[in-house]
């Protein structure tokens, strides 16, 4: 087995959320979780509280419905929050000593309770422009979510997808390429897709028909990848920037009515079609593989592929083609870079976005929604560091970049725990 | 998109006809023609010639010649030889001898530049080989060598201490620093279960970013400096040259040498290898068998992360001794995990493997100097290496040899064991 798919570890107590229900394991993860941040909290919010008044800005000037902005003194918020934070720590040792199960939602609020904290003890006397905030966070973690989208397909049939990173950059310098040359983005999109499964073929070639191992593979054609970008980037597209390295970008749609909705309608329903994509994308993933037979055949793979194939499914063929449309999902992501956000292609241009993707699926558990909300945080905690840094937060501004890391350590440590992984993901079938 | 990327699925003759020949010839031929190392040297040999097709075919000269190829095909064709042979011989010349200079001493300096270049990649090497033994995938090489250079560098520049026992100090400090961060990782995975693929990941950017922080305003920040860089290694830590003043070739060589002999030792000879090789070949066996999974991981990590601290402290006390950036590690830490599965895992393996990456390094400045070939192209003739040493059968294929013999029946997954089985 590889080494990306965890060990399972039968001695040791699972993760409350992971127990069967009906034998909950006392397992004090949680609370001490979040009394460590509660104290945290307590120590930032009022310790070090700073005074004055956060404003938080809700609307945009273009928005059809105005609403006004929300004052919060900086001081009693912190202290308020803090007896939030307290109480639901409370409850959750309540919870663990009566043999309970800790709810998601719980710890779901104390994450927005303390980041509403943050926030608005970052911004005293200062203002925050909400939407500019998310809409940002969803534009950085839009290549993430295809990257996460990819690996989740390609783990759950059985092929364990380092190769993210490599799908992405090789998508964004095709679509930049083709888009550059016909002057049609859609085209661009295409060729990104194509490019990605190209990709997916040489990791499906080698790890499923010459059985090398699958993370042997990814990380190779990650530095190949690299390799052969970087040098058709100095090569050709540095010499004629104008003609091959100049792709159109996508322009913004507004959706009608829906782009009116106060909040949710600028961050969401004012984005590229890329992004229009991505949404029928993560619906149509989720769905697909978990109320179709073609799910059930790739998860059936993944999982047991002998038993697979004792029932008949051809489980070669259906690794090898749920690879490659893995690969053309997370080259979609690539192309953003290119057509949605950046522009021109750049040597190097998704700067380990790959990577961060990969850790999206495994914190999210090798679940479409859940990755996608992971992705969807390191997207947030990258954007809250830019509006901060303009603001001025009293933060260094490297404490605030290593604040997305560190919460995935402590999450992927306190929260997720043990989290298992396809039982077949990253060994090849060798049919006996 | 390349050839390369796309490899012809030609099947492998994995069971021709073969004749019932006893002659010892005939299986010394095999031995040859069937075996690890011819099928090494004709890996070496398909990547090169991949990254001849990407450099002809970039090349200027070809590029107008081929547009009255079928008029006068022999422009065409000796356009690509001058390109191709130019590149290659500079990147030759460039990493073993140089045959333009007069003397001996100084034809052979490339090939002491090669080592120079590979003495970091083999101690980082190193610590991700014997990661893979025990099963885990150290991705964190970056961070380990970020805070080995923390600490040994600010032993370095801030420490007075005598000529020697300086050295020593930095050394111990960066060792510790890379097995501190590694071993963190060792400890979450034991402790919590969290996947050390994730955590290396995010303690790369949590170093980096707390290296920036202390460059820019910590105590890594060179007085009266607003640039982001430490000061000078101090003259009494710095690797002393073996070869003399006129090379760059230092005293982390030997230490390098040294640190494959410790592995080698440690996995092949030592009680603490032999419970890290079974952890690595099968975990719930080994816990089966009394040893203490968890344990291994921690020991694991710790003695990885120094290893790779030790290329951490080498580029601070040997390579860039006059202060270092945010970006000492120079991408070290990734190219180790290629070292580590060329050298297939094993200690004297990762030294060969990384005396080759050495020099295709230290080769390819040469090659962008003489012949404007961009550095790039050593990337993907190093990926395409290990791709086809980790697929033998594709290689047998494209060179039609032998299959090996009847002992195997079937395809065995021909990677090194440790990183298969978990």
């Amino acid at each position: 087995m590889s080494t990306i798919a965890p060990v399972n570890q039968p001695t040791q107590p699972t993760g409350p959320e992971e127990g069967p229900a009906t034998a909950v394991i006392k397992s004090w993860k949680v609370p001490i979780i979040l009394g460590v941040f509660t104290v945290l909290g307590f120590l930032l919010m009022v310790v070090f509280g700073r005074t004055g008044t956060s404003t938080m800005v809700l609307s945009t000037s273009s928005d059809l419905i105005q609403l006004p902005d929300v004052l919060l003194p900086t001081l009693p918020t912190g202290i308020v929050i803090s007896i939030l934070l307290a109480a639901i720590t409370g409850l959750s040792a309540w919870m663990v000593q009566t043999r309970r199960k800790v709810p998601l939602w719980l710890i779901s609020v104390f994450a927005v309770l303390l980041l509403i904290g943050f926030l608005t003890w970052a911004s005293a006397d200062e203002r925050i422009p909400v939407p500019g905030l998310l809409f940002g966070s969803l534009s950085l973690a839009v290549p993430l979510i295809f990257g996460a989208l990819g690996g989740v397909i390609s783990e759950r049939v059985g092929v364990v997808n380092v190769a993210i990173e490599g799908q992405l950059l090789a998508g964004a310098f095709t679509s930049a390429i083709v888009a550059s040359i016909t002057q049609q983005p859609l085209l661009g999109l295409l060729a990104a897709m194509v490019a990605g499964v190209l990709v997916s073929f040489v990791l499906a070639a080698f790890s499923i028909k010459y059985f090398v191992d699958q993370v042997i593979v990814g990380v190779v054609l990650n530095v190949l990848v690299t390799g052969l970008t970087g040098f058709l980037f100095s090569e050709l597209l540095a010499p004629n920037a104008a003609t091959l390295n100049q792709p159109p970008k996508f322009e913004r749609i507004n959706i009608p009515l829906l782009s009116e909705i106060p909040i949710v309608g600028p961050v969401f329903f004012r984005q590229t079609l890329i992004v229009y994509i991505m949404y029928i994308a993560v619906a149509a993933v989720y769905f697909g593989i978990f109320h179709t037979k073609w799910g059930l055949r790739l998860r059936a793979v993944g999982e047991h592929p002998q038993a697979a194939d004792t029932v008949g499914i051809n489980v070669t063929g259906t690794r090898f083609w749920n690879v490659s449309l893995a690969g053309a999902v997370a080259g979609l992501g690539g192309a953003y870079f290119t057509l949605g956000s950046v522009g021109a292609f750049g040597k190097e241009m998704t700067a380990g976005a790959g990577f961060i993707a990969l850790a999206a699926v495994i914190f999210g558990r090798w679940d479409p929604i859940r990755a996608t909300l992971a992705a969807l945080l390191f997207g947030f905690a990258s954007n809250l560091q830019n509006v901060l840094s303009i603001i001025g937060s009293p933060v260094p501004s490297e404490f605030m970049l290593m604040l997305p890391y560190l919460v995935t350590i402590f999450a992927v440590a306190g929260l997720v725990g043990q989290s298992r992984g396809p039982a077949a993901s990253g060994k090849p079938y060798i049919k006996s | 998109m390349s050839a390369a990327q796309q490899p012809t699925p030609t099947p492998a003759p994995a069971k021709s006809p073969e004749p019932d020949e006893s002659s010892r010839w005939h299986n010394v031929f095999r031995e040859i023609t069937t075996g690890n190392a011819i099928i090494s040297v004709l890996a070496v040999l398909l990547a090169l010639l991949v990254g001849a097709v990407m450099i002809a075919f970039t090349n200027a000269n070809v590029q107008e010649s081929a547009g009255y190829f079928f008029s006068r095909p022999g422009d065409m064709l000796s356009a690509a030889w001058d390109a191709v042979s130019g590149a290659y011989s500079a990147l030759f010349q460039g990493s073993v001898y140089n045959f333009r200079r007069p003397s001996f001493a100084d034809g052979i300096r490339p090939f002491t530049e090669t080592l120079t270049y590979a003495t970091p990649l083999i101690a980082a090497g190193l610590g991700v080989a014997l990661g893979f033994r025990v099963g885990l995938f150290n991705i964190g090489g970056r961070g380990q060598m970020l805070i080995a250079a923390t600490l040994g560098g600010w032993v370095a520049f801030a420490v007075d201490l005598p000529a020697g026992i300086h050295l020593i100090a930095a050394l111990v400090a960066g060792v510790l620093g890379g097995a501190l961060w590694g071993g963190l990782v060792g400890l979450l995975k034991a402790r919590t279960g969290a996947h050390e693929v994730i955590t290396t990941i995010m303690l790369n950017y949590v170093a980096f970013y707390l290296v920036s922080f202390l460059l820019r305003d910590g105590f890594l920040k060179t007085p009266g400096s607003n640039n982001p860089k430490s000061p000078a290694s101090k003259e009494t830590a710095v690797y002393f040259d073996l070869l003399g003043p006129d090379y760059n070739l230092h005293f982390g060589f030997i230490l390098v040498i040294a640190a494959t002999v410790f592995t080698w030792w440690l996995l092949a000879r030592s009680n603490l290898g032999f419970k890290f090789r079974a952890v690595g070949e099968n975990p719930n066996a080994a816990r089966v068998a009394g040893i203490s999974v968890q344990r291994m991981y921690v020991y694991a990590m710790l003695f990885s992360g120094g290893l790779v601290g030790l290329a951490g402290i080498n580029q601070v006390l040997g390579t860039t001794t006059s202060g270092f950036g945010a970006g000492i590690d120079s991408g070290i830490g990734f190219d180790a995990i290629t070292v580590a599965l060329l050298g297939r895992s094993k200690p004297w393996g990762v030294f060969a493997a990384g005396i080759l990456f050495g020099a295709f390094k230290a080769g390819s400045f040469s090659m962008q100097a003489a012949e404007g070939v961009p550095i790039d192209i050593v990337l993907v003739v190093q990926s395409l290496i290990v791709l086809f040493i980790a697929a033998p059968p594709l290689v047998r294929a494209i060179f039609r040899l032998p299959a090996p013999g009847a002992p195997r029946r079937r395809p065995v997954p021909n990677v090194s064991q440790e990183v298969a089985a978990k």
